[in-house]
Order: structure tokens, then C-alpha cells, then sequence
């Protein structure tokens, strides 16, 4: 059963009485009699939500002296708790996806799991779209084929598409479709969204909003507790640190983001749960459902991105069904104005874009077999129907599944040297079994599918005498990939302070105290999640309508009156590309509004055509809305007297080999890679404290993965790199789609300078790093300046 | 100041210059020759360290062996050595050259034929290689040089090292490039790793401090086709 309600009509209760009710009749067990078994599983995204809950359904199950024993798992909960939760289940669990598969991996997870009669999935939204949700998904369907009789309630926010929740809920046939009853909650107070009102200018480009500083200061003052959302960490460190700058009232002001020490986070959210604060700058770590004190406002800093992300973070302000949330939108830049407005039409509307689940992963797969060897023997007809009987691997291929089986053994390479080391072994029996026990202790070491990025802790450093020492407070945690970016001196924002990096000592991250104005290091300023593509649709509309011009800033709209005049705005559907001159280089300018990622592969692959094209590429920029190519050639020219085609530049052919070969080399899909290297179990985990010392024993991802690809480029984990590739960090799937929407409807204006439009992406220019491709050219660079010094030049 | 510019872009392949006295050669396959002597030098081949993982049961590609073979084939046959030291870590662990596969054994001992070959011992391995032919020792004292697996951790004149897998990190207008490298203050030596599946470590790691007069530290850094030398103090320009 799935049920579907906005924040606060007390869905997470109406999803438990179902299990009370037969709790209820069940009784007491016998004095002396052996317990009964587990009856109820609840599973929650987030640790904290697991706890708040045991809270909220202790009172009134105490009240009503129900017979009913609630307990608690999560990572939190010491082994000696757990061992005995073993021996003796609750009645209900409160407990954490990752927890499911650790549980149903043991041995006794049969006599465990017997009676389980509810499994109540909350959040249910934000679990199916990721690898997490794939894994929960198997773990859904190993529990069905324990406990037949078991019944899944799912509790969800509006999302796009319930059919998939339901889908999921229930166990998938061969060429059937079932779907679990759905049963829909209308209503709720419609949320009031406006977009800051301001007197300043509004920037062309960039994400930090300082501009709205003053304003969103003014707001807080008026409100009793702000919460303000921003997209990215980096922007939460900027706008704490703008606000504290004009913070003449010293109101409490409060920073909360994943990176920082978890002890100051729990401080934090205590302060809000007391109605200590005026405002909390957060990223998405308070993006779920729980209760943080009386907030009357939210603020969201930056576009929002996608609209049920908006809805979502919204109903964070109020969590009394019949009244409405405030919430005010405080766009960037004046794309973002446009971004933002379509975000409020939409909200208008009811839409939602929430992302689909997607085909289950398959290195999460291998995690899974692993473990279901651990529980047990397994047959591979047994356990294929169990997993294609879960939703997101209900259109899984055997051959693909025996693959993942064979990768799991040994590797799954074409070269059969490893058979002897296999981590499991089909017997005579014909049942697969783990070799030995040690593997099933490194399958509960690598449990999980999220994989942090490497993080180093940041410490204050202690200087005596012109010598840097360790001895401050740890600050947090910030990933490896930015502090390379990094030489000593450089400052940057972390913490709500500008810090001076002084240096990488045994694993951390040494800074001091920098009293500069601003930072010398901008970080990232990128989203982490790219522009949804209903939001997309929504601006191209906008733009192609002056009629709805009337709802944006004046400035604003006399920006896209200025680009009609001195260039065009594109119809529904067409694709803008601009050319001109400028300096001594020429721009090729296009606006597809697909967001970054599929910007940025865009620009990868065009840039190469263009090479071919003797076009003299010299590189690209991309954001959410736009791309930008420069080079040497006179791009206009060239188009217009045919020497370039641009049917044949934009061509969905691109897909095919250009595609191919730029992965070959992309960092990106390194990364990619690492992850489904960790999540496959390839290779093990960091684990906090087993971090590498100077003797290198670990092996890098990056080298296994160079191996592979030029060894086994069809492995079954180059296949999960390049699925992962395709939906995350390159978004091929959307680019195609927009390929396939422009063919035929693409426009041409030869400029002879920038158009109005063309502002934004020309100001980025120079302001992106540049990726992690290494080359050769840089370090001729540092022999020329060594040649340089020998000869005395330097 | 053209003129200059062409000649560093031309550039040596390789890096010459002197430890302790003594010629050496740096090739940017990471092989270190001893012209005056015709020996060539090769540190942490870290043969069958996939198979090695896999006997922990994590199955790492099983072509590293093959990889790093057939690579160290290149270089025997483009110097010819009388002599070829391997500088310790030859196998990934005790177990590697007992369990090779026999294809990887015969390829080895075809290119051991002909010529002298010396297995220094390392931390990883030990004891001597099964199978193998080539004596076995601790250290090798060559002309005014003195070879071993791991640098000793205070100043020593003529030493020549691995272990450490050394790597540099070259920044140059905010991009930085990271590759294996040779790294000598004149005084001594320390050796990038051979293997194709190796790590490393950056010169500024404490490990490194107190190895090095970095004064005088230069890195010569493996390129796709030559050696790319840099001084400690400008890693970072």
C-alpha cells in the first residue's frame, strides 16, 4: 500500500496502525513462552528519523498500554544491543536501509525474519531514486521470500510518478505488471513563494547572492526563525559569513552542513529544537522529515533547481497542514530569477519532477549476491527469480546476472587465473556457497552504497616561533579533490572562518586564521544537482513568451527585451546559437537550459568536431542554461558559407564514437568507477583510522580502472561505470533527449558582438577550474622555468 | 630566449646527471641505467600484486603481472644490460612467486638469459623468488653506490633506494600534474616504482623530510616520452 501525503498530515503514524491494530489483538506473549518474532520492520532514510520516531510512537502506545515492545538500529546502536535484538526481536524495529541488509545477510535471518508480518518504508520518495533504493529494493525482495504473507506500506511525498512507488512495493513476475494499492491525501495549505524583493542590481552570473545580503538580513529580522537552504556547502560558509558581516543585532545565526564536526551539528540542531535561533544557513542535511522547532520562514538562496526540491524543502517551514508555509526565493543571477519563477508556476500547478529510480545498478547487485551467499547457500535459478522480482532489476538479463554471479566469485575476468582464490563456490550441490568465513566478515565491512568522497579533517594549527604545529580544534571535514587545488598560503572559506592552508600533515589538513577580506580560493560554486528537466521547459517557455514577462523583475525582463532587439529570443522548441567575434577570439554560444553535466559533456563532444572541423577550438565553458566555445577560426564565417554544418555539429551521432573516445579519457568516469569499485567490493572502503601510511600497499581505482579498460572493456563494472555515467556525472541520457528535441529546429544569429543573452556564460569564462586533466604541456612549462633559472634569468 | 624555449621543448629524453660521483641515467620508462657499468636498475615491479589481493578475496584485474613484464621486455631490449637489478618489492608478497603462473615464469626467466641478474631483498618479499634464476642479496655496492630496498632515514652518501614510490606534483597557473619520479639531491638516489598498479607518495610527505638536502632535491619526473626535471622549490609555481 502506498500512501501519499503532504508534510504533517501524521502519515508516519497512520502508516503504524495497521501493525498496532494486530499487535493489539495479538496480546502479551505467554509468561515463559519463546517470543514471537519481529512483527513490524520500519525503515527510514535517515538515522535520526529512526529515533525521532521511537519518540513519537512511544507516547502514544504507552497511553493506550499497548503490548508492544519499540526498539532502535541503526550504526549508533552498541554490538551488545544488537547481538541480543538477534536473540530476542522487538515487536517493531525502527531502523536504516543498510541495517535491512546486515540483518537479512546473517545466518538466522530465516528464523528472524519469519513472522514479519509489516514493513513500513518512509520517505519512500527519496530512498528509489538511488543505488541506496536499488539495494533496499533486493533487500524488499529477499524479506518477501522469507515472510510470504508480508505487507509493505510505502508513506511518500507527491512525487511524478507514484505507479513506480508502487511498482516497488510489491513483487514484479516475468511479463506482468503488479502495483500495490495507492491511496492519495489531497491538500495541505498551498505554500506562499515569492521571489526577494530587491532595490539592488541583480548580478548576470555567478551563485553567491551577495548582493541580496542586506535584504535577506532585513527578512530574518522580521521573521521568528529563518530557515535558509543554499545548494552547495560552499554557499552556505558564504552567506554565514556575509550575514555575520552585518550582523549589527548579534542575532543568532547558526551554520549547519554535513562537513562540519558532528558534535557542533548536534548543537546546532539542539539550539533549534529549544527555539534558540533566529536563522539556520543549511545545505540538504535538514532536508528531510523531521521537526526542527517553530520555523516560520524559509529562504532559499539560489535557484532551486527542480520543484518537488522546492516543495519539499518548503514544507520544512510548517509542519501544520492548514496553514501555509512562506517561503521566499532569493534567485543568484537573472537566469536564476527565471529559474526561480518557474519553480513558483510550477509549485502553482502542483507539478513534480522528482527523478525516476532508474534500472538497479549492478555493482549494488554484486554487493547483494555477496551477501546472500553469506545467509546462505543459493541456487542461481532461486535467486534470479528473487531478484527480478524486485522492481528496479525486474528487466535484469540472466546472462547479465550470471555475469555479476561470476564477478562476485572471481573477478569476472576473461582470464581464469583467480579460480583457486574464489570467494564463493558452486558445489556438486549445484548451490553456491562463500569459501570461507573471512568473506562474509569483508561483505559487513563493506556494506552500503554510499561512498564517500576521501575526506581529510581540518585542523587549526598551532604556530610558535614561524613553525606550523598540529594542536587546534578539528573544524570538519573537507573532501582530498579541493585540498589539491591547493598550495600553501592560499585562503578559503571553511567553518564560517577564512582559513590559510598551511599543509597536509599525517592525513590532516592544517590551516590558520586568515583575516584577508576574500577568500583567494573560490570554492566550487557549481550546483550539485543539475536544473530538472520540467523546471528547463518551464524557462524555454518563459522565454519564448513575453506575455509572462510581466511576472519578472523589471530588470529582467529588459534584459530579454534588449536580446530580442539585438539578437532572438528562440521560439518553443528551437535551440539558439550564436556567433561572434570578440578580442581576438570567436564564440559559439548556444542555450539548451539541460544543465550542467549534459552542458558540459555537450561541450566536450563539440569541441572535438569542431577541432575536426579545422575550427581551432580552444575551449568551453557550460552552466545550467547555456555553453559557450571559443577559437581561433571565425566560427560565423564558417557557417555561414557551409564550411560547418550545424545540423551536422549538433548531430545525435556525436552519442556514438566522439562519445567513446573522450571517456576513454575523462576523469569523470574515474570517479564514477571508484564508486562502483567500493559498492561492488573490489576494492574495500576507507575505513576512519586504516587510512593509508607511507608505506603504499592500497591499490588506486584510477590504475584498476586504466587496466580494465584497456584489458576487459566490456567487464560487467565498466558496463555499471558507464550506466552510472550516462544518468549521473555526464548525463548522456539527457543530452540525447535533446539532441533528438533540436534536430531540424535549431536557429543561427551571426553577431558581430556579445549578445545580451550571452552575458552570463561569457562572465564564467576564467572563473571554472579547469578538470583534472594532466598534461604534458605543464610540466614543460616547469622544466622551461628550471632552464630559465640555470641561465640566470629567473 | 626562442631559442631557449625551442631547446627545452626539444629536451633530452632522458635525465644525466651524477650521484655521489657516479653517472647515472634516468629514462622516463622509470629506469635507472649505470652507463660506466652496464647495469639497469629497476625498483618495486610488485609482481602479482592482483593475485595477491585475491587471495584476500578482493579480485583486482589479473593483467598487472603481464603488464609490467612486457614492459620491463621493452627496456631490456632497448639497453641490452649485462646486469639488471631489481631493487627490492619484486613480488607483491611471499606467496607471489611461488604461485605465478608458468607462462609469467617463462617469460621472466627468457629475459633473465644472458645476463646477470640480482633480486635485492625487500619488505615485501623476503625471501628469495621460487622458480627464478639470479642471486639474492640485501644490498649491491657499485662503483662509488650502494643499492638497496629501503632509504636509510638520515643522510647517505651513494644511496640509491625505492620503496617510497616517490611522485611529484608539478602546479603550474592553478593546474597541477602528478606523476611518478626519480628524486636526487646529488648525494642520493630514490627510485619510482616499475609496477603497473603501484601508488605513490609526493616528495612532500614527512616519510621524505629527512632524506633529502631539498636545497638541491630535484625531481625528474616521468613523462609520456621524456624526463621533465624540476627543482623542490618550484614544484609549486
Amino acid at each position: 500500500m502506498l500512501l501519499i501525503a503532504p508534510t504533517g498530515a501524521g502519515k508516519t503514524l497512520a502508516g503504524f496502525l495497521p501493525s498496532l491494530t494486530e499487535l493489539a489483538a495479538r496480546g502479551r506473549p505467554k509468561p515463559g513462552s519463546a517470543g514471537q518474532g519481529l512483527h513490524t520492520l520500519y525503515i527510514s532514510p535517515l538515522k535520526a528519523l529512526a529515533v525521532d520516531i521511537e519518540r513519537n510512537l512511544a507516547r502514544p502506545v504507552d497511553e493506550m498500554a499497548l503490548p508492544v515492545r519499540i526498539e532502535t538500529r541503526t550504526g549508533d546502536t552498541p554490538q551488545s544491543k544488537r547481538a541480543r535484538q538477534r536473540l530476542d526481536p522487538p515487536d517493531i524495529l525502527l531502523t536504516t536501509p543498510e541495517q535491512v541488509s546486515l540483518l537479512i545477510a546473517n545466518g538466522q535471518a530465516e528464523g528472524f525474519f519469519k513472522n514479519l508480518r509489516f514493513v513500513i518504508l518512509d520517505e519512500l520518495h527519496s530512498l528509489t531514486a538511488s543505488k541506496r533504493g536499488h539495494l533496499l529494493a533486493l533487500a524488499l525482495a529477499r524479506l518477501r521470500a522469507l515472510a510470504p504473507d508480508l505487507v509493505t506500506i510505502g508513506l511518500s511525498a507527491t512525487v511524478a510518478d507514484p505507479e513506480e512507488l508502487q511498482r516497488w512495493l510489491v513483487a514484479q513476475r516475468p511479463g506482468t505488471t503488479a502495483e500495490a494499492g495507492r491511496i492519495t491525501v489531497e491538500g495541505g495549505a498551498r505554500p506562499e513563494i515569492s521571489i526577494l524583493e530587491t532595490s539592488e542590481r541583480i548580478p548576470w552570473s555567478g551563485h553567491s547572492a551577495r548582493y541580496a545580503v542586506p535584504d535577506i538580513y532585513e527578512v530574518i529580522k522580521r521573521h521568528r526563525t529563518t530557515l535558509l537552504f543554499v545548494n552547495t556547502r560552499s554557499q552556505a560558509e558564504m552567506l554565514f559569513q556575509e550575514l555575520w558581516r552585518i550582523n549589527d543585532d548579534s542575532l543568532p545565526i547558526a551554520l549547519h552542513h554535513g562537513s562540519l564536526d558532528a558534535t557542533q551539528r548536534r548543537r546546532v540542531e539542539a539550539a533549534m529544537g529549544r527555539n534558540e535561533l533566529r536563522a539556520v544557513v543549511a545545505t540538504s542535511t535538514l532536508d528531510l522529515g523531521i521537526d526542527w522547532g517553530d520555523i516560520d520562514l524559509v529562504i532559499h538562496v539560489g535557484a532551486p533547481k527542480g520543484a518537488s526540491r522546492l516543495a519539499q524543502r518548503i514544507g520544512r517551514a510548517n509542519h501544520r497542514m492548514d496553514e501555509p508555509s512562506r517561503a521566499i526565493l532569493v534567485p543568484a543571477n537573472r537566469f536564476e530569477v527565471m529559474e526561480c519563477q518557474a519553480a513558483i508556476d510550477a509549485n502553482y500547478v502542483g507539478a513534480q519532477d522528482t527523478p525516476s529510480g532508474g534500472t538497479g545498478a549492478l555493482d549494488v547487485l554484486a554487493q547483494h549476491v555477496l551477501g546472500m551467499a553469506a545467509a546462505g547457500p543459493f541456487s542461481s535459478d532461486g535467486l534470479f527469480a528473487e531478484v527480478t522480482s524486485a522492481e528496479p532489476y525486474a528487466t535484469l538479463s540472466r546472462e547479465r546476472f550470471d555475469k555479476v554471479v561470476d564477478f562476485v566469485a572471481t573477478g569476472g575476468y576473461a582470464l581464469k587465473s583467480y579460480d583457486r582464490y574464489a570467494r564463493i563456490r558452486k558445489r556438486d550441490d549445484g548451490l553456491w556457497r562463500i569459501s570461507n568465513p573471512q568473506v562474509a566478515q569483508q561483505y559487513r565491512l563493506n556494506i552500503g552504497t554510499i561512498v564517500e568522497a576521501p575526506m581529510l579533517n581540518v585542523r587549526m594549527a598551532s604556530r610558535r616561533n614561524g613553525t606550523v604545529g598540529r594542536g587546534g580544534p578539528v573544524l570538519g571535514k573537507v573532501e582530498e579533490y579541493f585540498l589539491e587545488t591547493l598550495a600553501q598560503g592560499d585562503t578559503f572559506l571553511f567553518s564560517g572562518k577564512i582559513l590559510r592552508f598551511e599543509g597536509i600533515r599525517e592525513n590532516e589538513c592544517l590551516v590558520s586564521r586568515a583575516w584577508d577580506q576574500d577568500p583567494k580560493v573560490p570554492a566550487y560554486a557549481g550546483g550539485k544537482f543539475p536544473l530538472s528537466t520540467y523546471l528547463a521547459e518551464g524557462v524555454r517557455g518563459m522565454l519564448a513568451d513575453p506575455a509572462r514577462w510581466g511576472a519578472l523583475p523589471d530588470q529582467v525582463s529588459d534584459w530579454l527585451r534588449l536580446q530580442r532587439d539585438a539578437s532572438l529570443l528562440p521560439g518553443h522548441g528551437e535551440l539558439l546559437i550564436e556567433t561572434f567575434p570578440r578580442g581576438s577570439r570567436h564564440y559559439l554560444v548556444a542555450y539548451p537550459f539541460e544543465g550542467r553535466l549534459a552542458h558540459q559533456t555537450l561541450g566536450m563532444l563539440l569541441t572535438r568536431r569542431l577541432e575536426r572541423a579545422g575550427a581551432r577550438p580552444l575551449g568551453f565553458v557550460a552552466t545550467d542554461y547555456s555553453l559557450a566555445v571559443w577559437g581561433l577560426e571565425d566560427l560565423g564565417a564558417m557557417i555561414g558559407s557551409g564550411r560547418l554544418a550545424l545540423a551536422d555539429l549538433f548531430d545525435e551521432d556525436m552519442l556514438g564514437d566522439d562519445l567513446d573516445a573522450w571517456l576513454a579519457e575523462s576523469w569523470l568516469l574515474k570517479r564514477t568507477f571508484r564508486n562502483c569499485a567500493v559498492i561492488s567490493g573490489l576494492i574495500e572502503r576507507r575505513h576512519p583510522g586504516k587510512e593509508k601510511s607511507g608505506r603504499q600497499v592500497t591499490v588506486s581505482a584510477d590504475l584498476i580502472y586504466d587496466v580494465l579498460r584497456s584489458h576487459e572493456p566490456d567487464h560487467i563494472l565498466l558496463q555499471a561505470t558507464a550506466a552510472d555515467a550516462a544518468s549521473g556525472l555526464l548525463d548522456i541520457q539527457r543530452l540525447g533527449a535533446m539532441l533528438a528535441r533540436i534536430k531540424g529546429h535549431l536557429v543561427h544569429r551571426r553577431l558581430d558582438r556579445i549578445s545580451p543573452l550571452a552575458v552570463p556564460i561569457m562572465l564564467e569564462i576564467g572563473r571554472e577550474p579547469v578538470s583534472g586533466q594532466a598534461h604534458d604541456d605543464i610540466l614543460a612549462e616547469a622544466a622551461d622555468d628550471l632552464v630559465a633559472e640555470a641561465m640566470g634569468q629567473a | 630566449m626562442a631559442a631557449l624555449a625551442a631547446h627545452a621543448d626539444a629536451g633530452p629524453a632522458m635525465a644525466e646527471f651524477s650521484v655521489h660521483g657516479t653517472a647515472v641515467t634516468c629514462d622516463p620508462n622509470g629506469i635507472l641505467m649505470l652507463p660506466d657499468s652496464g647495469v639497469m636498475v629497476v625498483s618495486d615491479l610488485h609482481l602479482e600484486k592482483g593475485a595477491a589481493f585475491a587471495r584476500r578475496g578482493l579480485m583486482l584485474p589479473p593483467y598487472d603481472t603481464a603488464a609490467t613484464l612486457a614492459r620491463l621486455a621493452v627496456a631490456i631490449a632497448r639497453h641490452d644490460p649485462k646486469t639488471v637489478i631489481s631493487l627490492g618489492d619484486s613480488f607483491h608478497d611471499r606467496n607471489g612467486s611461488i604461485h605465478m603462473p608458468d607462462i609469467y615464469r617463462a617469460g621472466l626467466r627468457e629475459l633473465q638469459r644472458g645476463r646477470d641478474w640480482i633480486w635485492v631483498e625487500g619488505n615485501h618479499d623476503p625471501d628469495a623468488p621460487a622458480g627464478l634464476d639470479g642471486s639474492w642479496c640485501s644490498e649491491v655496492h657499485i662503483e662509488t653506490l650502494c643499492l638497496r630496498h629501503e632509504p636509510s632515514a638520515r643522510a647517505a652518501a651513494g644511496e640509491i633506494a625505492g620503496h617510497l614510490h616517490p611522485v611529484a606534483r608539478v602546479v603550474r597557473r592553478g593546474k597541477a600534474v602528478r606523476r611518478a619520479c626519480f628524486a636526487s639531491d646529488g648525494t642520493r638516489l630514490l627510485m619510482p616504482a616499475f609496477g603497473s598498479t603501484t601508488g605513490g607518495l609526493e616528495l612532500r610527505h614527512p616519510a621524505m623530510r629527512h632524506l633529502f638536502d631539498r636545497s638541491k632535491l630535484i625531481a625528474h619526473l616521468l613523462g609520456r616520452e621524456r624526463i621533465y626535471s624540476v627543482a623542490f622549490g618550484r614544484m609549486i609555481g
